[in-house]
């Protein structure tokens, strides 16, 4: 247990230490954001609908920047050989190196999220179910990106590599957080007590699972 | 500054031989080391077969032979971190037969495995709980590789030789009976050299085994030696 909660934090202090990690995601989707309602024109309208729809899609974008270094920088500096040696499962090291990245991308991305609801003309009644639903989805895309990661952790610049392998898998959590953040503003026929929400829960629960075994044996497999 | 140095090598030494005196009784359980018919290829090329060798506990195994011949594959096969193409590596003797013996090795490879953003305390500190070490051993590296007065340097601005003694720090972090040592004194200086020497003749005293790649005499009494072939036999 020591061993897992030293390693989210040496994650988190690195991120902090080193800038670039979650400071860039929030600021890839501060740009991103801000150059929708040039691109689409000042009708708040529209702009309005397609709000949620925009920012999850951001927010996926924004999860994956900065996984390409989730565990390629301890390969580098021969880290990995010593975590992969350790009395710590390496499931567990892939779980907190995926939760490190949460704390450090996922959670700074949701707390900018109202404020660029705001230049979208995001309804303000829909900010707390926004943040809700990121909440509650985001850790699947640090998990299930952790797997992509560990596949691509001996390719050099393999960030295209793992968007190309992650983001198949995020389509899930963007359907169920558009409709989640969607049905709380509009009533969303066949969305009865939250169902979105629940399915959004869902697949997380299922990528604290999924995550940490797939990229523990994508790692085994690409380090011997 | 010289005579801070001195301090602390002479702690060192204290260090040394009190750990030699008051264990008397062995730090580890009898092991054995065996490696049999081992047989490793890298890219499609052998490197090595049929090697077969046996260390046991309080012995070091100098492991030498030409660039290329298999010295650091062989090291990584023993840590778990190389697949094994034909033969065994076994451990016995542990208290749990059953763990690996990857679980009983701290490998020193080429690379220091330190983090540069952190301060030198701070990737001491880690390791130390990655390991679940007792506070006590933390002091015990620092002192033992002579970095107490980095320890709040940020390992960024640590000279190459500096962040080998922080990447070494590791062995006296994790207590594992199982050195495997690979050039261990690349850009250490004759000083450090001499005192990772102790460090190695005490790890030998209390039980422990090494298997050290180094074309540098370390001064281990009775360390047997292995010799590879050349390349690609």
């Amino acid at each position: 247990m020591m061993a897992f909660l030293a390693l989210i934090t040496r994650e988190v202090r690195l991120a902090v230490r080193v800038g670039g990690g979650g400071g860039m995601a929030v600021f890839f989707f501060l740009i991103t954001i801000s150059i929708v309602p040039l691109g689409i024109g000042p009708d708040l309208n529209l702009l309005g609908r397609i709000a949620p729809g925009m920012l999850w899609v951001a927010l996926l974008l924004s999860a994956l920047l900065t996984l390409d270094r989730l565990f390629q920088g301890d390969q580098e500096d021969g880290t990995l050989d010593h975590l992969l040696m350790g009395s710590l499962p390496l499931e567990l090291i892939v779980l907190a190196k995926g939760l490190g990245h949460w704390l450090t991308t996922g959670v700074p991305l949701i707390v900018a999220a109202p404020i660029l609801g705001l230049l979208l003309n995001l309804p303000i009644e829909g900010m707390g179910p926004l943040m809700f639903a990121m909440a509650v989805g985001s850790p699947a895309l640090s998990l299930l990106g952790a797997v992509g990661a560990a596949l691509a952790v001996g390719v050099k610049r393999g960030g295209l590599l793992i968007s190309l392998l992650v983001l198949p898998f995020y389509v899930p959590v963007l359907i169920f957080g558009v409709s989640a953040t969607r049905a709380a503003l509009i009533s969303v026929p066949g969305d009865m007590e939250g169902r979105s929400l629940m399915l959004l829960g869902a697949v997380t629960l299922a990528s604290f699972v999924v995550g940490p075994v797939a990229g523990a044996a994508a790692l085994r497999a690409n380090v011997k | 500054m010289q005579h801070g140095l001195q301090k602390v090598r002479a702690e060192a030494a204290i260090l040394t031989t009190s750990s030699k005196s008051h264990n008397g009784a062995l730090a580890y359980p009898k092991l054995q080391l065996t490696a049999d018919g081992l047989a490793c290829v890298r890219g499609g090329r052998p490197v090595f077969r049929d090697l077969s060798f046996a260390v046991t506990s309080g012995e070091m195994l100098t492991l030498v032979g030409p660039n290329g011949s298999g010295k650091s594959s062989l090291l990584r096969q023993v840590a778990g971190l190389l697949d094994i193409e034909d033969g065994s590596i076994a451990l016995s003797g542990a208290d749990e037969d059953e763990a690996s013996v990857s679980a009983q090795a701290l490998y020193a490879g080429h690379l220091d495995a330190v983090k540069a953003p952190l301060t030198v305390r701070e990737n001491v500190d880690f390791w130390a709980d990655f390991y679940g070490s007792p506070k006590a051993y933390v002091q015990r590296a620092l002192d033992g590789f002579e970095l107490a007065r980095l320890s709040t340097l940020p390992a960024d601005v640590l000279s190459a030789g500096q962040k080998k003694r922080l990447g070494l720090a590791r062995l006296l972090i994790a207590d594992r009976p199982l050195w495997l040592l690979d050039e261990p004194t690349v850009s250490l200086d004759t000083a450090s050299i001499k005192v990772l020497g102790a460090l190695m003749a005490t790890h030998l005293a209390r039980g422990g085994l090494i298997l050290a790649a180094t074309h540098v005499d370390l001064g281990i009494e009775g360390a047997s030696q292995l010799a590879f072939g050349g390349r690609g036999t």
